[in-house]
């Protein structure tokens, strides 16, 4: 990902406490490293119609505590192969949000309250906004600590660590 | 300004002062991923050109989740971690082994001061023995087996003094459940929990894991305690290598202090689908259920099988229930047999299942039907979790599942003591 990347797409609104056996159950998680095939069951459990609604570079809107449970990286994985492009929450849990970095799936805090379901948004990762086009309303984004900064312009940990040989702060 | 604990152990890794918002780099002290994570680990191991793993003495994989494996999907993953721990000399804990959370403090993998990390949640579990322990994501477990080091943010902390003694009949889950309740589930988010106060350094060290383990359900990044003589004898057997305990100082800067007098604590139970619904048990007697779980890395330990057995003896599981026993290991399994606990628990109808994570994942060994309710001894009770999202799950103690399982309904054990 570039700095400065702009992001576009519509938003697909969810609560408070999406945990990772909602992104994706541990029924389906453990039997293969398919990520194509468990992305069809993405948030199967908390919206049975999601994977047929859902839209290459949409939005997870979220309340707080997004990803909470499970250490599962399947989770940040089935949402970034189900085509969403970015998850916007109040909060995350912290353990999802390392996990989403280091796959390259930005993680956007801000405050989601006004976004509503449908709602065509503008993520400027660069400027640090998120703009809800259909409201005309705009938020700003929590900056990230520096180290993750860094790993998501690498496109995730892997590339970060290939290319630096180790962690640098 | 003095130093927490999470601070002191941070700074003795660092070799230099460091203050919770400092991001760092350090050695790993001990790292570990089990079959829900390892085979995606290993994919980003190769994926990083990973050749050898730097230090194959401090990683374990650990086979717990669906073991023996249920299908030939998991069975397949399962032998590319036995292959992998093969071909770097890591150690494995196969099929029976037991659960990761209660093997390595069990197996003296983990000390007090340690850095550690796992590739679940629960990894908190190990605060309970003073250890910096967290849950990370499997291509953080694979750059940690690859360079031996993570970065961390060192975390601020929150301290609980819980305050006064246990009632007969309230347990060491029935503290983890109420402070759930109390703090929520992202009540201690990017935080480390600090647990102080004579509660704490009343339980046995066994009680203590059932709370470390459940600090990740109020979001926190480890549950620490100080290394006492209780912890330091329960280590001094099991751990070969020199350590060093890190305990707070007094006046140490934390973001809060909260206090909580337990002394008339009730038995809690928490409620479909949060764990953070907490009741008192008096408010949700009578609801039936048709599975009853005990075991798991929150409660299948030796203690938690020997209060159910001493409810169950002389009793039987009532008809309507199943009665699902996994022990938290193969030690455990030994050491109820040579007690009598085993038999005694399946003379009054529990059905033993193999060492390991049980049904609490939701992968096999007795997922619900539609419309079933479960209470475990579990720390999550997701929609979905046990594998039917039409299914509901009540969280409680040993205690509360066994008198449960009796009654065929949720019941307050303390009139079966």
């Amino acid at each position: 990902m570039e700095e400065g990347m702009v992001l576009r797409g519509k938003a697909h609104v969810f609560g408070d406490d999406v945990n990772t056996d909602y992104i994706i159950s541990g029924k389906y998680k453990f039997k293969t490293l398919d990520m194509d095939e468990l992305a069809c069951h993405c948030m199967e459990d908390l919206d049975p119609d999601f994977n047929q609604r859902v839209r290459p570079g949409d939005f997870i809107v979220a309340g707080g505590n997004f990803g909470c449970g499970s250490s599962r990286e399947q989770a940040p994985l089935v949402i970034k192969h189900a085509g969403v492009s970015a998850v916007l929450a109040r909060s995350f849990a912290r353990i999802f949000f390392r996990n989403a970095i280091n796959k390259g799936l930005p993680v956007v805090e801000c405050d989601t309250s006004q976004i509503v379901d449908g709602d065509e948004l503008e993520i400027n990762l660069g400027a640090g906004k998120v703009t809800d086009l259909t409201r005309g309303t705009e938020m700003d984004i929590i900056p990230l600590p520096v180290v993750m900064m860094e790993i998501i312009r690498e496109g995730g940990l892997i590339d970060y660590l290939k290319k630096h040989g180790g962690f640098r702060l | 300004m003095g130093m927490t604990i999470a601070e002191k152990i941070f700074s003795n890794h660092c070799g230099r002062e460091v203050r919770a918002g400092e991001l760092v780099v350090t050695e790993v002290d001990f790292m570990m991923g089990q079959d829900g994570t390892s085979p995606l680990a290993i994919k980003a191991f190769r994926e990083l050109g990973g050749e050898r793993v730097l230090d194959p003495s401090r990683v374990a994989l650990v086979i717990d989740h669906s073991a023996p494996s249920p299908l030939e999907g998991v069975s397949n993953l399962h032998t590319l971690m036995r292959s992998f721990a093969a071909e770097h000399g890591i150690g494995i804990f196969d099929i029976g082994c037991g659960v990761c959370h209660c093997l390595l403090p069990e197996q003296g993998l983990v000390a007090p001061g340690d850095i550690v990390i796992g590739a679940d949640s629960h990894t908190t579990t190990y605060g309970a023995v003073n250890a910096f322990s967290t849950g990370v994501g499997s291509t953080d477990l694979a750059a940690a087996m690859l360079t031996g080091r993570l970065w961390f943010k060192v975390p601020h902390t929150l301290r609980l003094e819980l305050r006064g003694t246990l009632p007969i009949g309230v347990y060491s889950k029935d503290v983890a459940l109420y402070l759930a309740g109390r703090i929520t589930a992202d009540g201690a988010t990017y935080m480390a929990v600090e647990y102080g106060g004579e509660l704490i350094t009343s339980l046995s060290v066994e009680a203590r894991f059932t709370i470390s383990n459940m600090a990740v359900e109020m979001g926190a990044k480890a549950g620490l305690m100080e290394a006492d003589a209780k912890t330091l004898e329960w280590v001094s057997g099991r751990v070969t290598r020199p350590f060093n305990p890190a305990a707070p100082d007094r006046g140490a800067d934390y973001a809060e202090v909260m206090e909580f007098a337990l002394d008339g604590l009730p038995p809690q139970v928490a409620e479909p689908h949060c764990v953070d619904s907490v009741k008192p048990v008096e408010e949700l007697e009578g609801i039936p259920v048709q599975e009853a779980v005990i075991g798991t890395c929150t409660n299948g330990r030796l203690e938690d099988l020997e209060v159910a057995a001493r409810i169950l003896s002389g009793r039987r599981v009532s008809p309507e229930v199943r009665l699902i026993v996994a022990p938290a290991s193969r030690r455990v399994l030994m050491q109820g047999m040579e007690k009598g606990i085993v038999q005694r628990l399946i003379e009054a109808g529990a059905v033993f299942v193999a060492p390991g994570c049980g049904p609490c994942v939701g992968t096999h060994n007795g997922v619900p039907s539609d419309g079933e309710r479960v209470i475990s001894t579990a720390n999550r009770n997701f929609k979905g979790r046990m594998g039917n999202a039409n299914a509901f799950i009540y969280l409680a103690s040993p205690a509360t599942v066994a008198a449960s399982a009796v009654a065929g309904k949720i019941t307050d054990p303390r009139r079966m003591l």
